[in-house]
């Protein structure tokens, strides 16, 4: 199964550096012929790459606000962690109603779908414990969901198996718009705006049913001066126009950081965990069922959650504090209003129908006879490579290269501390020939003056 | 003549004491079987099954030696220490029991289930051992 990624290489950016190739958690990249390369079957979109790269080699390929002419209705998707791009004196009604303006015709927030997808988690999670089935796992990071299919294929039954409040805001959006202008589906455009590269990897090709209710996905980054400017110009009458409409609560709006989805769950015993190598980490904690006393594990693969994504423009640590603003102006609006919030409650989704299947990428080959010997011979290898570690052979680490070599996609020598013992040997070797052919000639020289003497 | 079938063989130090860096052979062990392809439920077995059997080595014998073996159709798991051996394996075998010191029991280890644990997940254990000169835990994996 191959699948569309949303994190692209600039070749002509690209100074082949070991920046990336270190970085990355499943050891998806080499660089070969001195460009990186990302391995289709490996990459689990999570943009630590486009962090790590000191070129901006490394971007994510998302929709752009062109792709809104296509539809006769566009609505815009914003995710909890948008509102964290804007400082006071913005407030949520006013920065979805910026964004409206930015070209949509309506807008719709992920912090809703949030808190349905939380209802649901909660009833599962408590059937879930009483059959001593723990902990959970979220499946709302994508990328935590594709780094259990290829990596921890054991827990890919611990996951929630819900699809992602950003599906869930998606359906209703669509829904809304269907009724209220009477469109058919296809002229009725949803666009998500993402703080992340693995959401749009998530709708072109969804992990866990055949079409997204999302038909593109633009980055916070792009959306964020076009919001901005109209931040600024912001009429009343257009915030006005939000007051009879319904918001999410404050537990929705809270998902845009870490542990901020484990709050809306009935227990104490969560552990939330962010950053892709802290994911893994953990992960390897449950597999290996040392974590049995949690009931709950929230992980994001963004440091700091959502709010850190890679497409973000907003430092993350502002962010959160920003978006304690927003929850606490949410928690007031559901005590003055309560009747503005989202009736979250009414909404029902139901679990998965396809079951997630393992990524098998990492094996070393189908036939276990031929995987022991392959395994073997990069031991072998291994042990013989200097481990250093240094990455300039294109791979991560010296095991690596030995995994790449029985995998025959390269050679020793690609090493160059290989290399040049390569280049010693053949050097002596080169040394000796010339001595051995210098003794010849002497030797012929010698002959031909006997000759010379006979004929005297 | 019998061909001969290529095994894998894996052999690692276990510190006594060394609670920082505990259960790293079975970490690199399991690390191995998942490369090699295994059914991620046997990888998990193999892995729970020796995390038990090195902590014991680690907690109670000063440390040992782990050596692993695997084959194409199952795995071998020894972990050897020269410890004090296990005065009545019938009573260490029983749930909740244990001789784990404090400094352990506060690390949130030695709660008497590592014996047991093993017997769960592995198809076969076998424990030798003698009291002052040590115990060798020997734990077979079927792949199928």
């Amino acid at each position: 199964m191959s699948i569309h990624h949303s994190v692209q290489l600039n070749r002509s950016l690209c100074v082949g550096c070991t920046n990336c190739i270190k970085r990355c958690p499943t050891e998806a990249i080499r660089v070969r012929n001195g460009k990186a390369k990302i391995a289709d079957e490996r990459c689990i979109d999570c943009g630590e790459c486009i962090r790590a790269c000191p070129h901006h080699a490394k971007s994510a390929v998302m929709d752009e606000f062109s792709a809104l002419d296509q539809y006769a209705y566009t609505v815009a998707l914003a995710a909890p962690s948008l509102y964290a791009q804007f400082g006071t004196p913005a407030t949520r009604v006013m920065v979805l109603a910026a964004l409206g303006n930015a070209g949509f015709d309506d807008v719709f927030e992920v912090a809703v779908g949030a808190e349905i997808f939380s209802r649901h988690a909660s009833i599962w999670l408590h059937d879930a414990l009483k059959k001593g089935k723990r902990p959970l796992i979220s499946s709302a990071c994508p990328v935590v969901v594709r780094l259990i299919q290829m990596k921890y294929p054991n827990l890919i039954d611990h996951l929630l198996p819900f699809d992602a409040p950003m599906e869930i805001s998606a359906r209703l959006a669509r829904e809304q718009a269907r009724e209220k202008t009477g469109l058919p589906d296809e002229q009725i455009g949803v666009f998500f705006i993402s703080p992340c590269p693995a959401k749009r990897t998530a709708v072109v090709s969804p992990i866990s049913s055949d079409n997204s209710y999302v038909d593109g996905v633009i980055a916070v980054s792009e959306a964020y001066p076009l919001i901005l400017a109209r931040l600024e110009k912001l009429e009343s009458h257009q915030v006005a126009s939000f007051a009879n409409r319904h918001l999410a609560g404050s537990s929705g709006v809270r998902w845009g950081y870490s542990g901020g989805e484990a709050l809306s769950l009935d227990t104490e015993r969560y552990l939330a965990v962010d950053g892709i190598h802290n994911v893994i980490a953990i992960l390897e904690e449950v597999e290996n069922e040392r974590l049995k006393d949690i009931d709950f594990i929230e992980a994001n693969s963004c440091t700091g959650g959502c709010i850190g994504g890679p497409l973000t423009v907003a430092n993350r640590f502002s962010g959160k504090s920003r978006q304690r603003g927003y929850i606490m102006a949410a928690r007031d609006l559901a005590r003055k209003h309560p009747g503005a919030i989202y009736p979250a409650g009414q909404v029902q989704i139901d679990p998965w129908k396809k079951e997630l299947e393992p990524n098998e990428a990492l094996k070393l080959d189908k036939d276990i006879f031929k995987a022991l010997q392959k395994y073997e011979q990069m031991e072998k290898i291994t042990a013989d490579l200097p481990g250093l570690d240094c990455g300039a052979c294109g791979a991560p680490d010296c095991e690596a290269l030995a995994e790449d070599i029985v995998r025959g996609e390269a050679s020793e020598t690609f090493c160059i501390f290989k290399l040049k013992e390569r280049l010693r040997l053949v050097a002596a070797q080169m040394s000796e020939l010339e001595q051995e052919m210098n003794r010849h000639l002497e030797d012929d020289e010698e002959e031909s003056d006997e000759a010379g003497e006979a004929v005297q | 003549m019998r061909m001969a079938v290529q095994t894998v063989k894996l052999s690692f130090q276990i510190r006594g004491s060394d609670f920082v860096n505990a259960g790293e052979a079975s970490s690199n062990t399991k690390k191995a079987l998942s490369r090699i392809g295994l059914n991620p439920s046997v990888v998990k077995r193999a892995a729970i099954a020796m995390y038990e059997a090195e902590l014991n080595a680690m907690i109670h014998a000063g440390g040992g030696q782990a050596d692993v073996e695997i084959f194409p159709d199952h795995v071998v798991i020894q972990i050897a220490d020269r410890g004090p051996g296990i005065p009545d394996v019938d009573l260490a075998m029983q749930a909740g029991w244990s001789t784990a010191p404090d400094i352990a029991r506060e690390m949130g280890f030695g709660a008497g289930m590592g014996l047991p644990n093993i017997k769960k997940h592995a198809d076969d254990m076998r424990i030798e051992t003698i009291v002052g000169q040590g115990t060798t835990i020997t734990i077979h994996i079927l792949f199928a």
